[in-house]
């Protein structure tokens, strides 16, 4: 059989949604980050909505992810990704908005933009990728770190009377009434990243229909800041992370 | 048509900001100016044009709202008091790094930290200097009257858009208390969103099929971009320079000694020039309306002709450094400033000069 006999629409089984620029991804391999944005990309190629969205990429490991998303993008000051969100929803209704951020940029620097835009109900798309550390800057202690985790900045294990508690800042979210829809998801099986499109599936719909806030986490990993194969990453991830940061919706409104 | 109305100079910056076409005002309140977001409040221009109004958690948020707002190619807007604009330095600094345009108003309060909620002019170095980190500039604009507070409103979203850069319009909690007479414009549209995809394709105003995806950052991480961005922007500030000075000069004609003052200060003056002629002591007024740019080509004339020149502040100096940059030496230069929220009196004014000045 010739290549010619192969490459036909009807043998098509996977292709890159046009929602992805033809820039090539910074993330390291193994990352969640890559998937997460796929099949982000993807919802908005499904909905048709590419020329009716705009994006705000973090401070982080995805900090260029304007560089990525083939949408109009804003790049925001590290944490303040829902207060831009915020503005872009309120001036321009009828857009799709959504903000793109890590755990350190939307559960440290930037929980007072996180907690108001979400006790707002303001009517956009959330999607947070929670690691359990700061990827960017090489590996520091996250708010989300579990408990005896090392980082570089907790090189002995998180110390939790010296250096606090993990935040489940997605189930405080879930309390507010500005949210409709807080779930938490992943993407390191093909499963869990079906069932994670599902969720940022219906986390955009909801903007049709005024809702609020529709906040989508996805506990990922970080191999690199994990010192760990991407396989090792992804078996930690499921034996530590989720135990402590339990899969599933939390919050779905009528 | 005009019409003419008695306000607050901050309710004036409310009135003007609804009757230019502004589309958004983000906020968060604080004393002397918190009568700026409670009069948009109360008259609910989302009914009358649709403008936004958003009381948001705190200034470091109403900055980045701002920031978003003018990435879409808005006339946005926000204003605070000086503690309140020390947390927007990071916004102003990504605003200025991304070339958005939008204006800012700092009705000034004494400091540092929490200082007092009288007035003061002590924001002069933090808003003419950039005020955040990296290389920028703020095209500032200081008014001396209610009327300038509703005026530069409109002039300063002229510059934004024209100059890609923020505007700030520097005033006192005096000129922002007083209660004026002014004149009011009628209400303007907005502009649509036809006209701003059309004249702003820089903005993110939805990916137009077949064309680039507008991005808007203030991140370059390959250093020789970064530079050519920088060089662009200086470019920019030195077409600033050129175009944008701004100045009134008053009783300048046969002046033997100028004060050289801006906002309430400049009020001040004009009395004080009065108690002066009245001794035969001929004293002019030169008031600069841009800070930034600063009027050095007027001020170094001037040098040439005067006996002498007093910079009257309410800060312990900091305008007098740039007017000793512009007049090199050619005339003597002194500087007189209360502090801490305190006005000075004609009287004292006209003291110091004779004293520092005329008899100094």
């Amino acid at each position: 059989m010739k290549k010619e006999d192969i490459i036909k629409p009807e043998n098509l089984v996977y292709r890159r949604t046009p929602v992805l620029t033809d820039n090539v991804m910074h993330y390291c391999p193994g990352c969640g980050h890559g998937t997460a944005h796929r099949i982000v990309a993807e919802v908005i190629e499904e909905m048709g909505i590419q020329e009716k969205t705009i994006g705000i990429a973090p401070v982080g490991c995805s900090v260029l992810a304007y560089n990525y998303f083939d949408v109009d993008m804003q790049e925001a000051a590290h944490g303040r990704a829902p207060a831009l969100a915020t503005a872009v929803k309120r001036l321009k209704p009828d857009f799709f908005v959504f903000s793109y951020q890590g755990d350190g940029d939307l559960a440290a620097i930037g929980t007072g933009e996180t907690i108001h835009a979400c006790n707002r109900g303001e009517n956009i798309t959330m999607i947070f990728i929670n690691n359990g550390i700061y990827g960017m800057t090489g590996g520091q202690m996250a708010p989300t770190t579990l408990e005896a985790m090392k980082t570089s900045t907790s090189p002995y294990g998180r110390e939790l009377s010296m250096m606090g508690n993990p935040l489940k800042i997605t189930e405080l979210l879930a309390q507010l009434p500005g949210t409709c829809y807080v779930t938490r998801q992943a993407v390191h099986t093909p499963a869990l990243v079906r069932r994670c499109k599902r969720a940022i599936r219906q986390a955009f719909e909801n903007q049709k229909e005024n809702k609020g806030v529709s906040f989508v986490e996805i506990v990922s990993n970080c191999n690199s800041g994990w010192k760990m194969t991407p396989v090792a990453a992804n078996k930690w991830l499921e034996e530590n992370m989720l135990p402590y940061y339990p899969l599933g919706d939390i919050k779905v409104s009528k | 048509m005009k019409e003419l109305k008695l306000m607050k100079g901050n309710e004036a910056i409310a009135e003007a900001a609804i009757r230019c076409g502004v589309d958004g005002y983000f906020g968060y309140p604080i004393t002397p100016q918190s009568e700026i977001l409670e009069h948009l409040m109360l008259e609910e221009p989302y009914k009358k044009t649709g403008m936004v109004v958003l009381q948001a958690e705190s200034e470091i948020a109403s900055i980045n709202m701002v920031y978003a707002g003018a990435a879409c190619g808005k006339k946005v807007m926000t204003t605070s008091s000086s503690p309140g604009i020390s947390l927007m330095q990071e916004g102003l600094s990504y605003i200025a790094g991304a070339e958005l345009p939008c204006l800012v108003v700092n009705v000034v309060r004494g400091g540092p930290g929490l200082g007092t909620i009288q007035p003061s002019q002590s924001d002069y170095f933090q808003t003419t200097k950039g005020g955040g980190h990296g290389d920028y500039r703020l095209i500032t604009l200081a008014p001396a009257s209610v009327q300038e507070m509703y005026d530069f409103v409109e002039l300063g979203f002229d510059l934004a858009f024209k100059y890609r850069n923020p505007v700030m319009i520097l005033s006192d909690g005096a000129i922002g208390q007083v209660m004026e007479k002014l004149e009011v414009e009628d209400y303007k549209p907005r502009w649509t969103d036809e006209y701003i995809k059309k004249s702003f394709p820089w903005a993110t105003t939805g990916k137009n099929p077949g064309e680039d995806h507008a991005i808007i950052t203030s991140l370059e991480l390959d250093s020789s971009k970064q530079e050519q961005v920088n060089i662009r922007i200086q470019k920019k500030y030195k077409e600033c320079e050129a175009n944008e000075v701004r100045y009134e000069m008053i009783d300048c004609e046969d002046a033997e000694y100028i004060f050289v003052a801006y906002g309430t200060s400049a009020r001040i003056c004009q009395k004080a020039i009065q108690l002066g002629r009245e001794k035969g002591i001929k004293i002019g007024l030169l008031r600069p309306i841009s800070l930034w740019p600063f009027p050095n080509k007027i001020l170094e004339e001037m040098a040439g002709k005067v006996k002498g020149m007093l910079s009257v502040e309410m800060s312990a100096g900091q305008m007098v450094e740039d007017i000793l940059l512009a007049t090199k030496h050619k005339t003597k230069v002194d500087h007189f400033g209360r502090l801490g929220g305190i006005i000075p009196t004609p009287q004292e004014v006209l003291n110091a000069l004779e004293t520092k000045i005329i008899g100094g």
